[in-house]
């Protein structure tokens, strides 16, 4: 990368969150720039899923502070955080099963005219063009229900979703927790194609395989707090274990990143 | 794997010629998908059944009739199907209809110092349903309290209500000519005929704007010929209803109240971006949540609707009756109104369904109704008949979705 570089896309300084006793997360620095895969590890319980909700605007933070492009925000709710262009793909509960999948990458979002009446044409449309940007090519019709997908086609849907509407961060939770062999493949291979075409992508996950595959850098989260940033070229699988275990110091700080 | 290469074969064969679409639908029927199918069906044996059985049954003079008998039943069960969309249930509906029938009867008494025009009372009656709605929906949307709960309360409330406000007299007589003309004013033939032509030529429009749209936007649409037929199909439909209504007294006024809420119930679910949240909500509450759907305000939004139509309901058994006594709103209606949605094919468990399944069952309760009165059977038989056919058409719903489950459907 460029010595000057500009401001991360995403950037959360000393994020504290606490649920009566226990802190979720304790002073957590975190960032992700456009264009790459910021893979996001820790052990169960180390506070990866509370991040997110706390970007994701439901939970509000305790104490530190946002920033989207260098500049302060806060988020009160979902709203605010996809106006801002942040894009959260859950692992499950993502989708409505009885929708369609052009319906399932509109919903909430269905483009129509004064009288409310929905644009199908023009949804339908826009929708086999992002599937097909994404060589997202398996799905057979776009105006069948999700609940005739398989795992990783609804994961493909699921994301493709989140780069229709020109975000700029989107973060993926467990994204191929369910699938299978050939299925992860697909849905590791949409996600290196997001970050090709220049969005920042949080990839959550604790299958190591499958972060060295996309990820760029890793961020390791342990009982709340960041111990490490990590970039892939310069560690080993080993390395990340003992950080997500042990909660070894970090070797580099995220902002001296080479 | 083995899905990828026919799904793609598939899409590039769909929607062009009559074959594939043909094969498309047998495939479709194998797997469990028969869409209206039972209940078309369903109503032929029907009627072969009781038109064996009493000459009067297959007349136009009982034809006319059926639409008065199924009209109160079936706007209720409208708005039965929405609140059936959201996975909800609402048991107040019966006497929400009885209490919409005393307010409408109340504001038109003579001499009362609360007299108001026949139009504007039933207008309160309707925003009175929608407002217990509003209420019922506000303690299931906000507070959480399981909506079986909070509308069984209801049932015994505004029944309640009913007996308190009816009191000793136990009857209000309704004078007022606009009320009474709901459910027993009759449109002259040229009016019959007219609404028929407004109904093809709209129906067609809209039919002839998505075929336009599609194929601007380069989508595939369809095979025209079929829908041509379609549209010719369902035209000739309403044109013959209202040559037989002409055949005997005229087409009554409400079974246009009835079509015209069904048509406007069915665009507003279809076509509306409030229909598409509905149906979200009903498939997955927590999805359309994620998705910044205000999911509290559809479901109090859905419960007004019910309420609404449950007192559109109640105006119309009231005008049919001319008055309202003490068993407004009770006896088989709410139990009618919520089968005449599951006979229609919407699901108990939310997202599945359409606005115009209300229309059919409505219809296939009013003739079991009507053709065992007819035939001379006692109550009892009407009961039993229409119990086996709800649980027939449930029992029926439950295994072909198993089937299409297991046809990876």
């Amino acid at each position: 990368m460029s010595a000057a570089q500009p401001a991360p896309t995403l950037e959360l300084r000393g994020v504290s969150k606490s649920f009566g006793a226990v802190q979720a997360l304790n002073e957590v620095d975190f960032e992700v720039r456009d264009g790459e895969v910021m893979a996001l590890v820790g052990d169960n319980g180390a506070g990866k899923s509370t991040l997110i909700k706390c970007v994701a605007g439901i939970f509000p933070i305790d104490s530190g502070e946002i920033l989207f492009e260098g500049k302060r925000v806060t988020i009160h709710g979902p709203k605010d955080a996809a106006k801002l262009g942040i894009e959260i793909v859950y692992q499950d509960l993502a989708l409505a099963d009885n929708l369609d999948v052009v319906q399932n990458m509109y919903l909430g979002r269905e483009e129509h005219d004064l009288l409310f009446r929905l644009k199908e044409a023009a949804m339908e449309q826009r929708t086999a063009e992002t599937l097909a940007s994404l060589s997202v090519t398996t799905i057979g019709s776009v105006r069948q229900p999700v609940a005739t997908l398989s795992g990783g086609q609804r994961q493909s849907v699921a994301v493709a979703r989140a780069v229709m509407w020109n975000n700029r961060v989107v973060f993926l939770d467990e994204p191929t927790a369910a699938l299978g062999v050939a299925q992860t493949q697909q849905v590791l291979a949409l996600v290196k194609r997001l970050s090709e075409q220049g969005l920042a992508v949080v990839y959550v996950s604790h299958n190591l395989v499958d972060i060295f595959e996309v990820a760029d850098r890793i961020t390791v989260l342990r009982l709340g707090r960041n111990v490490g940033v990590y970039e892939k070229a310069k560690t080993t699988q080993q390395e990340i274990v003992q950080a997500m275990i042990a909660g070894k110091a970090a070797p580099e700080e995220a902002e001296v990143a080479s | 794997m083995s899905t990828a290469a026919p799904a793609e074969v598939q899409a590039a064969a769909s929607g062009d010629s009559l074959g594939a679409i043909l094969r498309a639908r047998l495939e479709g029927l194998k797997g469990g998908d028969v869409g209206s199918l039972p209940v078309i069906l369903g109503l032929i044996g029907i009627t072969l059944y009781f038109t064996s059985k009493s000459d009067v049954f297959f007349s136009a003079v009982n034809f006319t009739n059926l639409i008065g008998q199924m009209a109160g039943v079936t706007v209720i069960a409208i708005g039965v199907v929405f609140v059936l969309l959201i996975g909800e249930i609402d048991l107040s509906i019966g006497y929400v209809s009885g209490l919409a029938g005393v307010v409408v009867a109340e504001l038109q008494v003579a001499d009362s110092g609360h007299q108001y025009p026949g139009l504007i009372a039933i207008a309160a009656a309707i925003a009175a349903g929608a407002a217990i709605g509003a209420v019922q929906g506000s303690f299931v949307a906000f507070i959480g309290v399981p909506s079986f709960v909070v509308t069984l309360a209801g049932l015994l409330i505004w029944q309640g209500v009913i007996l308190r406000q009816l009191g000793t007299e136990g009857v209000i007589g309704i004078q007022d000519a606009y009320i009474n003309n709901v459910a027993n004013y009759v449109l002259t033939e040229n009016q019959g005929w007219a609404i028929a032509i407004v109904f093809a030529v709209g129906y067609a429009a809209s039919t002839f704007g998505i075929y336009l749209s599609r194929r601007r936007a380069g989508l595939s649409t369809g095979n025209v010929v079929l829908t041509a037929l379609r549209v010719l199909f369902l035209s000739a439909l309403v044109f013959a209803a209202v040559a037989v209504c002409n055949h005997s007294r005229g087409v009554p006024l409400v079974g246009l109240i009835m079509l015209g809420l069904v048509v406007v119930a069915a665009y507003v679910a279809g076509r509306t971006t409030f229909g598409r949240h509905v149906y979200a909500v009903g498939g997955s509450a927590e999805a359309a949540r994620r998705a910044g759907i205000n999911v509290k305000f559809i479901k109090v939004a859905v419960f007004m609707i019910s309420g609404a139509m449950a007192a559109m309901g109640g105006v119309i058994f009231a005008s049919r009756l001319n008055s309202v006594d003490l068993t407004a709103g009770g006896g088989t209606i709410l139990l009618d109104a919520i089968s005449a949605a599951v006979i229609g094919g919407v699901s108990l468990f939310g997202g599945r369904g359409r606005v115009s399944g209300a229309l059919f069952g409505g219809l296939i309760i009013a003739i079991v109704a009507n053709g065992i009165d007819l035939v001379g059977y006692p109550d009892s038989i009407k009961l039993i008949t229409t119990g086996v056919i709800l649980l027939s058409a449930v029992t029926l719903d439950t295994v072909l979705r198993r089937r299409q489950a297991a046809a990876g459907r």
